[in-house]
């Protein structure tokens, strides 16, 4: 055949020493085309930005909603009260703890200085105690001025009655600012996920190297092991685990890795046992390269393209497992911003919408991101794909 | 005259990359009379075979489109055909055989059912009907006691049968025009020779045009007598085969003629030392079965076999597929495990471990058939020549090891200059040499070739051998060559060995047994290697 390429080969991705980086190019060219195709998908690359996008600003979120001011000036001296601890003691109080909302303290600084609030004045635990109506409480801007305002001490006019003190997306059941605990929730979320595919990965792919490449008995007593152990109701003793230990964000990390990480074996256990047979393998073998850098230089990047292929599919499953958990009330530590927490306060609220449908919003969408980007990923590793698509 | 039955009008075809558009072929014309063959010939990348499966359609859309050209069968337009019009004719009045016979039949289906696919669909015949004409294409071409074989999987044939498998399906209907490409290429000479007597056979008995796709120049001499030529998606000489052969006008085609492989074996000295040796070598591949996975039999690869290879040697090893040559290089390599004893310069080697192994590596070298699979897609030339220096080299220093690849890739021919570039920007030549270079790096003792020359095209094939036998003579090489080509061995090898089964057939001096070959069966290979002429004898596999 004439068309050029149609000889690529299994995917593969770039190895570069550094030796060899100084006049060779960046990415090899397999991957330039790879990053084209992946260009090419337009859904994907908006995923990726948004996500990203999203994942930054989250990553920020005590500068975006928090209780405390970003900076402060009291008495001429400049503070940072989002980044460091004042007691406040310094401030005329008694605790070791400041509360800036507290109007005294509040009253005090601005007497001395000034504050500059973040966008949102609650972090995930504030509880807002000028709420004139009853939590679970419908966004701000559903009430009228007088109604948000009355509670505080000049009502309408009172300097907190500002849009720095707006629930833009209502309050819970305990009277936390939904918006705050979205954007902590968010990034505990997505950090969970993305570290547990961390782990994961690294486990799943050593042990299906292990298995792949020795095979024999060594993958068959793998095999056994691993139909045998996905055939433990994993929920079941999740719950079970989780109900015996304190579930902290480590431990529930822990025992959500003992069931996640299987899910690469196969694959990767597959990659391996036919990369191994490939005439470039055999032809290290016979330099006498040795088992380890035969197996991270020749194979496993043969394995990493099925990995990165499944990443973000692992990660939205991570996210959705963290979310059951919580949903359940098994999951992480109680007071924790957590979209599952949130998704079942809005089952129990059915009359305050504001709870069930941002929860279901932010997980549809973190999960429909995590996809799109997965699918684009896939595409452009794709070997057969990579010639189909018109740029 | 009388109107040809296929007419190629000035055809071109481009495909779309993602960067760019090939031109495939660009202006082909041709014509074949009813009950001709015409041969299409040329190396990889050609265009021959695009323009055959573009008759029928078979190329990708829309990756390939066509900017200009006709194809007119009996007076159609056949590329203005839509998909109605074009399942019409495929299968029916133009079949096709294709070249790979092992993925060419669906494995899960029986040769009944695919036989009679075509017979059904097209013919409307029920499956009785069907299935008792089945039976006579099965007989007529040449599968012993078809009835017995018709419920069948493909996984159960040879390779020779599924290819005849294969062309009673294109049979089935009668076609006018047959479309062989490469028909017998991934296939034993042997076999082969017995396929192109069928076919020749068949076109005898019912006046049908064969459009045949080949390489190989011998077939094309055998096969057909009008031929056409193409290099670079042009026609560049046509005319009788006869006239090409005797006078050929275009230098591309004077080339092709010229690409045997020549010159001269190094000659035997009976005072050199032994550089490998083993004795009683055996590679023997149970066969398990049942729930224990008891051992109810052996695959026996390589059965007891003495070798002796001299320094300065080349021994070459011949068989078709299936005889065990590949395994026996790879078995002296100690790549597979073997029992007897294997001795390299006075040392036995057959009970070192892996490790032990380890620093004789640099001195027992080998290299591969497919230049594709043997390089390492996502390494540079430079990382994939020196992956052995880094094992057996570490005190070299990284400019130390770049001159080392410098003089390797000079030393095969190939610009050092292009070092850094990755194996797919390689032509297969190109890619082979980087794989002798990688070899020749470490300046090894002893080479095993495994067929290093047959995935490539005839006039690059030549300049392989050329190179080995150029870096034998400069580096006192020792060689193990193995090929079931015999052109190419008996331009390299000064020893013999013929292997079938697992066995020796006949071993000793190559000038000896290519000037008179003691058995059967070696006289049988000869036959249809250089005849392509198949020997009604018993010694044949079919």
């Amino acid at each position: 055949m004439h068309a050029t390429g149609l000889r690529l080969g299994p995917p593969l991705i770039a190895f570069a020493p550094a030796d060899a980086a100084r006049s060779a190019p960046l990415l090899s060219p397999i991957n330039r085309r790879r990053l084209k195709v992946f260009q090419g998908n337009r859904r994907g690359v908006w995923s990726l930005w948004v996500f990203l996008i999203l994942l930054a600003v989250t990553l920020c979120s005590e500068l975006v909603a928090n209780d405390r001011p970003l900076m402060a000036s009291y008495k001429g001296e400049l503070l940072f009260p989002a980044l460091i601890e004042y007691p406040e003691t310094k401030f005329g109080g008694f605790f070791a703890v400041t509360n800036y909302r507290d109007p005294f303290i509040a009253d005090e600084i601005n007497a001395n200085g000034w504050m500059l609030w973040p966008p949102i004045r609650f972090s995930y635990s504030t509880v807002d105690d000028a709420l004139s109506v009853p939590v679970p409480s419908a966004p701000s801007w559903l009430q009228s001025v007088e109604v948000r305002c009355q509670l505080l001490p000049q009502g309408v006019d009172d300097p907190n009655c500002s849009l720095g003190n707006f629930h833009w997306l209502g309050t819970d059941d305990q009277g936390r600012d939904v918006l705050a605990r979205l954007l902590y929730g968010f990034r505990i979320s997505v950090m969970f996920g993305l570290i547990l595919s961390f782990f994961s990965s690294i486990i799943g792919i050593t042990v299906g190297a292990i298995q792949g490449f020795f095979g024999g008995w060594v993958d068959l007593t793998g095999q056994r092991f691993l139909e045998i152990y996905g055939a433990i109701p994993s929920l079941y003793l999740l719950l079970i685990i989780s109900s015996v230990l304190t579930p902290s964000f480590w431990v529930l990390l822990g025992i959500l890795l003992l069931f996640s990480w299987t899910s690469l074996v196969g694959i990767v256990r597959a990659e391996f046992l036919r990369a191994r047979n490939l005439e470039y393998v055999a032809a290290a073998r016979a330099l006498g390269v040795s088992n380890i850098a035969l197996m991270t230089r020749h194979l496993l990047p043969n394995a990493t393209v099925a990995t990165l292929t499944f990443a973000p599919f692992i990660v939205a499953g991570s996210v959705t497992t963290l979310t059951a958990l919580d949903f359940i009330g098994f999951g992480l530590p109680s007071g924790s911003p957590s979209l599952g927490e949130l998704l079942s306060q809005g089952k129990e609220y059915l009359f305050a919408p504001w709870l069930a449908i941002t929860s279901f919003v932010v997980i549809a969408a973190i999960l429909i991101l995590l996809v799109f980007i997965g699918e684009a990923v896939r595409d452009a590793f794709d070997p057969r794909k990579t010639f189909a698509v018109r740029l | 005259m009388t109107e040809p039955l296929l007419s190629v009008d000035n055809l071109q075809i481009d495909f779309q990359t993602d960067d760019r558009i090939v031109h495939a072929v660009r202006g082909v014309s041709f014509d074949i009379m009813p009950g001709q063959t015409v041969a299409l010939v040329g190396e990889s990348g050609s265009g021959k075979s695009v323009t055959a499966l573009s008759v029928l359609k078979l190329l990708p859309h829309p990756a390939a489109t066509y900017p200009g050209g006709r194809i007119l069968f009996k007076g159609t337009d056949l590329l203005g055909a839509d998909e109605a019009g074009i399942r019409a004719v495929r299968g029916n009045a133009i079949s096709m055989i294709f070249q790979e016979p092992m993925s060419s039949l669906n494995p899960l289906h029986t040769v009944a059912r695919q036989v009679s696919e075509a017979l059904v669909i097209h013919r409307g015949m029920n499956r009785a009907a069907a299935r008792v004409r089945t039976i006579e294409l099965l007989d007529e071409v040449g599968i012993p006691d078809p009835a017995s074989r018709l419920d069948d999987f493909p996984h159960q044939l040879s390779g020779g049968q599924r290819q005849r498998v294969m062309i009673a399906m294109a049979l089935a209907n009668e076609p006018e025009l047959l479309i062989a490409d490469e028909p017998t290429t991934a296939i034993d000479v042997t076999v082969q020779a017995q396929i192109l007597e069928l076919l020749l056979s068949l076109q005898k008995k019912r006046g049908m045009a064969i459009l045949f796709i080949t390489h190989d120049l011998g077939i094309v001499r055998k096969m057909a007598p009008v031929t056409h030529v193409m290099t670079e998606g042009r026609i560049v000489e046509q005319g009788p085969t006869e006239a090409i052969f005797a006078n050929p006008q275009h230098p591309y085609t004077r080339k092709l003629l010229a690409a045997e492989p020549k010159g001269e074996p190094p000659t035997t000295d009976l005072a050199a030392e032994t550089i490998v040796s083993a004795e009683k070598l055996r590679v023997w591949f149970p066969i398990r079965r049942g729930l224990l996975r008891r051992t109810v039999g052996h695959i026996k690869a390589v059965d007891d076999i003495d070798i002796t290879i001299r320094r300065g040697e080349t021994l070459g090893v011949v068989g078709e597929s299936g005889s065990g040559k590949t395994t026996l290089g790879r078995a002296l390599l100690r790549l597979v495990s073997s029992e007897g004893r294997i001795v390299y310069i006075g040392r036995p080697i057959d009970k070192l471990s892996w490790a032990g192994m380890r620093p004789l590596r640099q001195d027992l070298q080998i290299v591969f058939q497919d230049p594709f699979g043997s390089l390492s897609p996502r390494m540079s030339i430079t990382e994939i020549i020196a992956e052995g220096l880094g094992v057996h080299h570490r005190e070299l220093s990284a400019a130390d090891r770049d001159a080392r690849v410098v003089r390797a890739l000079t030393e095969v021919g190939l610009d050092p200059a292009d070092r850094h570039r990755y194996p797919h920007e390689f032509s297969g030549g190109q890619r082979q040499r980087v794989a002798i270079a990688r070899a020749m790096v470490l300046e090894p003792k002893f080479v095993v070739l495994d067929e290093p020359t047959s995935a490539l095209d005839v006039s690059v094939q030549a300049q392989v051998v050329d190179l080995l036998r150029d870096l034998q003579r400069r580096h006192g090489l020792t060689y193990l060559f193995i090929s079931h080509d015999l052109r190419v061995v008996r331009a390299l090898a000064n020893q013999l060995m013929v292997m079938r089964n697992g066995k020796v057939v006949e071993h000793g001096p190559a000038a000896e047994i290519f000037a008179a070959p003691q058995s059967d069966y070696t006289r049988a290979l000869m036959a249809a290697a250089f005849a392509v002429e198949a020997v009604p004898s018993a010694e044949v596999a079919q």
